[in-house]
């Protein structure tokens, strides 16, 4: 998988167009995404910190698993607020395993 | 030479038929005091007519980085029912819009103009065209102009979907994800304005920043042209100061001057009390009341109609004209819609939807491909503002009379059926 960059933050992004309410990034990046009444994707405009990882990662799989490809994840270039970051974040509540995943 | 400081300056020479390149040259023959078209601009500063409100310098600038193929589209889609103003125009002068665009193209170094007029109107495309032909036999040197006419559709009008049907023959809006965005056909960067700015331009590029600056506030300077709607004895289009207060606009067309509220800004916009329309008509002094000049709409609503009422029509109908390619534009607008009937109807079903309705517009918001939903959203939550008293005694069950009699006072479309909606 390469290196994973710590630096920086990430948003989640939806193309409304493409995307047809099914639902699948909600299951796969729950931290992220959550669902309107009509099943579309009500994602916060929020950037996260890379140093995130479960987040990360969560977006990763939610962009490749999205079946109409409407999931984007989008690198901030703005400078990430260091301070405010701790890098060894206490692991995410829901653990991050690929078994649990499809794809 | 148009006096500064005076009005008309758009629709000067107007007759009733458009004016013909002669007489258009004869009214408005240029000042030599224009030395850089650009640094005029920027010095003028003018903002776009066609409802976002954004300085036309920055638009230029940025095409001007880009390179390839570039297009200047004219926006005369007058996709708002309650707006008149850019039919009026093209169908009294359409040389002054032509020479605005050509300015433009010539500022960003554009090689085609594409000059777009719903085909719902065939006199103003008529106009149009008797235009582009007049300017062809005259051989005017410069960019080539072409007449399009997509479909009316409100959003056709959008930026993006224009550019789209220009490109795809498809009017609908297209992802944009990073702001700004540059609209592209094929591989051409394009530069949209409305039309009413580029007969701006025109004017800046004859008489200069200085003279345009005469009239207008020295934040949001100019003419503006006004659509005037709703209580007033007839429908009209004005050409007003920039800065004149709104109840003289309304007195000078006739129009019901207390009134319970005016809509600005068209049905994407928001309301404005009635006891505050000793406001000046400009961005600067509609801010603190979170409003804007718009696309220049003005409809009046008189104390005996019934506000929320109006709002539901309004509502039903923009949730009907959605492109319906996102989710929560194509869901939740007729939501909203729905809210708002319930509303009106009152009772226990009504103090729920009120609820409901404020929920759905915070989830609706900032999640569509354009700025449709946005618009309604801010229309719905100005009129719950705005009209709180009138759903007060709804939901109290005592509707006021407005609500019982028949007549209406916005314009508003019939809805079409869904399977007869043009988009191509
Ligand atoms: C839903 C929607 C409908 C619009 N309809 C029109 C329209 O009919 N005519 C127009 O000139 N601009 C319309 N606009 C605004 C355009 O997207 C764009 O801002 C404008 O043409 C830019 O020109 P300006 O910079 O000269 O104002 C619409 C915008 C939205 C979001
Ligand atoms: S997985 Fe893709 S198509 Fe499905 S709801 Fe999420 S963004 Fe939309
Ligand atoms: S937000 Fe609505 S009008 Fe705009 S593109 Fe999406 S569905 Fe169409």
């Amino acid at each position: 998988m390469g290196v994973i960059r710590r630096t920086g933050m990430f948003i989640l992004q939806v193309n409304p167009i493409l995307c047809d309410g099914f639902g699948h990034c909600a299951e796969l990046a729950p931290e992220l995404v959550h669902l309107d009444e009509w099943g579309y994707p009500i994602i916060s405009k929020e950037p996260v910190p890379m140093a995130d990882l479960g987040s990360y990662e969560s977006a990763r799989y939610a962009e490749r698993g999205c079946p109409r490809q409407a999931l984007h994840v989008a690198k901030v270039n703005s400078p990430a607020p260091v301070s405010n970051v701790p890098l060894n974040l206490p692991r995410p509540a829901r653990a991050v395993s690929r078994e649990r995943r499809p794809l | 030479m148009i006096e500064p400081g005076t009005l008309p300056r758009l629709f000067a020479g107007v007759t009733n038929r458009p004016l013909s390149l002669e007489e258009h040259e004869r009214v408005f023959q240029p000042a030599d005091n224009v030395a850089s078209l650009l640094e005029e601009l920027e010095a003028s500063g003018l903002v776009g007519r066609g409802g976002a409100g954004f300085p036309t310098t920055r638009k230029v600038d940025l095409l001007r980085q880009q390179r390839g193929h570039k297009y200047v589209v004219v926006n005369g889609m007058e996709g708002e029912p309650a707006a008149h103003k850019d039919n009026r125009l093209l169908s009294t002068n359409p040389h002054l819009v032509l020479d605005g665009a050509e300015m433009l193209a010539q500022m960003i170094g554009a090689s085609r103009i594409a000059i777009c007029v719903a085909r719902d109107n065939p006199t103003v495309v008529n106009h149009v065209e008797r235009a582009i032909h007049e300017r062809a036999r005259r051989n005017l040197r410069g960019p080539g102009i072409d007449l399009h006419t997509p479909p009316w559709r409100y959003v056709a009008g959008e930026e993006s979907a224009l550019v789209h049907w220009l490109d795809d023959n498809e009017s609908l809006p297209q992802y944009r994800p990073g702001r700004p965005h540059i609209l592209r056909i094929g591989r051409g960067p394009v530069l949209v304005d409305n039309a009413e700015t580029c007969a701006s331009v025109g004017l800046i590029g004859r008489y200069g920043a200085q003279w345009f600056r005469s009239l207008g506030t020295a934040e949001h300077p100019g003419s503006v042209i006004v659509s005037i709607t709703g209580a007033v004895a007839r429908p009209s289009v004005l050409e007003v100061n920039l800065g004149t207060r709104i109840s003289n606009i309304l007195a000078t067309a006739d129009a019901d001057t207390s009134p319970q509220a005016v809509l600005l800004g068209g049905y994407g916009g928001a309301w404005l009390r009635g006891d505050q329309i000793n406001t000046p008509y400009s961005n600067e002094s509609l801010e603190q009341f979170k409003l804007s000049v718009g696309a220049g709409i003005i409809a009046v609503l008189p104390r005996e109609a019934c506000g929320i009422a109006e709002a539901h029509r309004v509502v039903r109908w923009m949730a009907h004209e959605s492109a319906r390619q996102c989710g929560p534009c194509a869901f939740g607008l007729p939501a909203l819609a729905e809210d708002l009937l319930a509303v009106v109807r009152g009772g226990h079903d009504g103090v729920a939807a009120l609820t409901r309705l404020q929920d759905r517009c915070g989830i609706i918001e900032g999640r569509g491909a354009c700025r449709h939903p946005d618009g309604v959203v801010r229309f719905v939550r100005s009129s719950i503002e705005v009209f709180a008293q009138d759903i007060d005694s709804h939901l109290r069950g005592a509707p006021c009379a407005g609500a019982r009699s028949k007549q209406r006072f916005l314009t508003v479309p019939a809805l079409e059926h869904e399977e007869d909606l043009i988009w191509e």
